[in-house]
């Protein structure tokens, strides 16, 4: 062999770093395949000893029987207050971040007490709440789940929205002024189209923290407006887990978010580390 | 656009000093929809929460009477609350280092660019974003004794089969919960380092390597400093999420076996809806709360300090 046929040091450190990062993906990965393949396997090929890696054949029974006894429901539930949370917060987060950002209503302390608000821990209010909702006859209403969904996402929204207006050159709404446009003109002209990837990011995070919540659903929902995460508990039952139904019903719950958020891939830094890394 | 003074001088006079009035007080009318939401579903309850933590409340009793600080005093005395404590301290300490040394070397292995890069990125993302309620099922499913492919992987690495009941055996239940929980949140450490990372400054590290610098030292005298901020931010969200872990835990071991591994927000949940301790839970809300409270400043404050 001759030197020159030698690949040069900077192709053989490209090569392992290409080694390590498929071994790396592989194993992040693995258990998310794994969730997917028994969602397609028969109840002979889950019950397996040893267990099988691959399927016999892709085959949808699992989903199937989640349609047939109405469980998917539990992903449109998810889906109303999801969505309708989202919008919401989105909206009304959106015209409290502009007055932040623009007029400083309330100064610096108004500010760190909505962020704060992100910081008190679901268990701690999540008791209070229950009482409260059982009082007014709240519980298990989509009503209710919005609201709680609406107030737990405001800070997030306002804080990030905050963030992406002031980014937005002051001297444009102040031409557009002079222009003859009143404030809320400036907003939907001027500021709303600057911002508007900035908005699409925080919905889509928005929509995925709701999405994903767990211990407020299980809390203050029952029977009719039953989310995806507290259905899937459900199945797990002492000694027989329903693994079909639990792998079935987790794809359908993760698909949703996987496509949205790599839609949103570029905002992705910004918007889990609240801004505080821009990305 | 041009329209606009077309219809100031249509339109009646009332109509005009009402769109006045909405235009003076702009800022404050679009800050209070949210406000008051926030106050109703935010401030209200724990209002509400403080009071009730002085009462007598139990499921069976309405008793509203003032108990003064004995549900306080409870505190102390209650031993499965300090095992909780514990518990998620134990997780806490652990899971941690642990996400942010593995997020460190993830972001090692892909700041330089290299083609596909953007696609092992979102791939590597995608158990951040996974509902933690499915990712524990996940697990759950994995380290299955029989049926998961983690005891079948072990066997096969150790040539002999090897049968660990990772769900229910006490030696095990801690190793599964960090597992899962360094699976899911590690790849987010990995984001914000890899993002911190490529915003050191490149001239600095390459006069470093000019002069020869052992790669140890650039970490120490460049890398590390430039990237703290960044690893403060993410280890307080990360830490606060940990303190406040819930969902894993109730899809992988329910707490189990026992109370072995139950952690604070677990026994906190289980004290209001199952023993309908409502007084009792309301201290232990605000015990959480005094906690993050004062880890939070904490943190904040080294923060500032290292500006």
């Amino acid at each position: 062999m001759t030197p020159t046929l030698l690949p040069s040091r900077k192709t053989r450190i490209l090569a392992l770093r290409y080694v390590g990062a498929i071994a790396l993906t592989l194993l992040f990965l693995f258990p998310v395949y794994w969730l997917f393949m028994i969602s397609f396997k028969t109840p002979d090929e889950i019950y397996h000893v040893p267990p099988l890696w691959v399927p016999g054949q892709i085959q949808f029974s699992n989903y199937y029987v989640l349609f047939k006894d109405g469980d998917v429901v539990a992903i449109a539930n998810s889906l109303i207050v999801a969505g309708t949370s989202s919008i919401v917060a989105i909206i009304l987060g959106t015209l409290c971040a502009y007055s932040l950002a623009r007029f400083g209503t309330g100064g610096e302390n108004l500010a760190m007490w909505i962020i704060s608000q992100r910081m008190i821990p679901p268990i701690a209010v999540v008791f209070p709440i229950f009482l409260i909702y059982v009082y007014f006859g709240m519980v298990d209403s989509f009503f209710g789940l919005i609201l709680l969904y609406t107030a737990f996402n405001l800070p997030y929204v306002i804080w990030m929205m905050r963030g992406y207006i002031v980014d937005v050159p002051m001297e444009l709404e102040e031409s557009a002024l002079v222009d003859g446009l009143n404030r809320w003109q400036v907003i939907w002209k001027v500021v709303f189209p600057m911002v508007r990837p900035g908005l699409m990011a925080t919905s889509v995070f928005t929509f995925v923290f709701a999405w994903n919540d767990f211990l407020f659903a299980l809390v203050l929902t029952r029977t009719e407006v039953i989310t995806f995460p507290v259905q899937l508990t459900h199945y797990f039952g002492g000694q027989s887990n329903f693994w079909g139904k639990i792998a079935a019903m987790s794809v359908l719950g993760t698909l949703p978010i996987f496509v949205a958020v790599t839609v949103m891939q570029r905002y992705l830094v910004r918007g889990i580390s609240l801004g505080a890394v821009k990305g | 656009m041009m329209s606009s003074p077309a219809i100031e001088t249509t339109k009646p006079a009332r109509g005009r000093t009402f769109g006045r009035v909405l235009e003076d007080h702009l800022p404050y009318l679009i800050i209070a929809p949210a406000i008051l939401i926030l106050l109703l579903v935010g401030l209200f309850p724990l209002v509400y929460s403080l009071i009730v933590s002085f009462q007598h409340i139990t499921m069976t009793e309405n008793d509203t009477s003032f108990a003064g600080l004995m549900n306080y005093a409870e505190l102390f005395k209650d031993t499965r609350l300090w095992a909780a404590l514990g518990h998620t301290a134990i997780i806490t300490v652990i899971a941690l280092p642990l996400e942010l040394l593995i997020g460190f070397l993830m972001a090692q292995l892909f700041i330089d660019r290299m083609p596909g890069r953007q696609l092992f990125v979102a791939l590597l993302v995608l158990p951040t974003v996974i509902s933690p309620i499915v990712a524990g099922a996940t697990w759950r499913l994995m380290f299955d004794v029989r049926f998961g492919p983690v005891g079948q992987i072990l066997s096969f690495l150790a040539g002999e089969p090897v049968r660990i009941l990772w769900t229910v055996n006490p030696a095990y239940v801690y190793p599964a919960i960090i597992i899962c929980e360094v699976w899911q949140w590690s790849p987010f450490m990995f984001l914000l380092l890899l993002a911190a990372l490529s915003n050191v400054d490149q001239s600095q590290l390459e006069a470093a390597e000019l002069d020869g610098a052992s790669y140890l030292r650039v970490l120490r005298a460049i890398i590390l400093p430039a990237i703290a901020p960044v690893v403060a931010v993410a280890c307080l969200i990360r830490g606060l999420d940990l303190v406040r872990i819930f969902d894993i835990i109730w899809a992988l071991t329910e707490g189990g076996p026992g109370s072995m591994t139950e952690t604070i927000s677990l026994y906190t949940y289980i004290q209001g809806f199952s023993q309908f301790e409502t007084s009792y839970t309301a201290a232990i809300a605000f015990l959480v709360i005094a906690l993050l409270t004062v880890i939070t400043t904490l943190v904040l404050k080294r923060m500032e300090l290292a500006r």
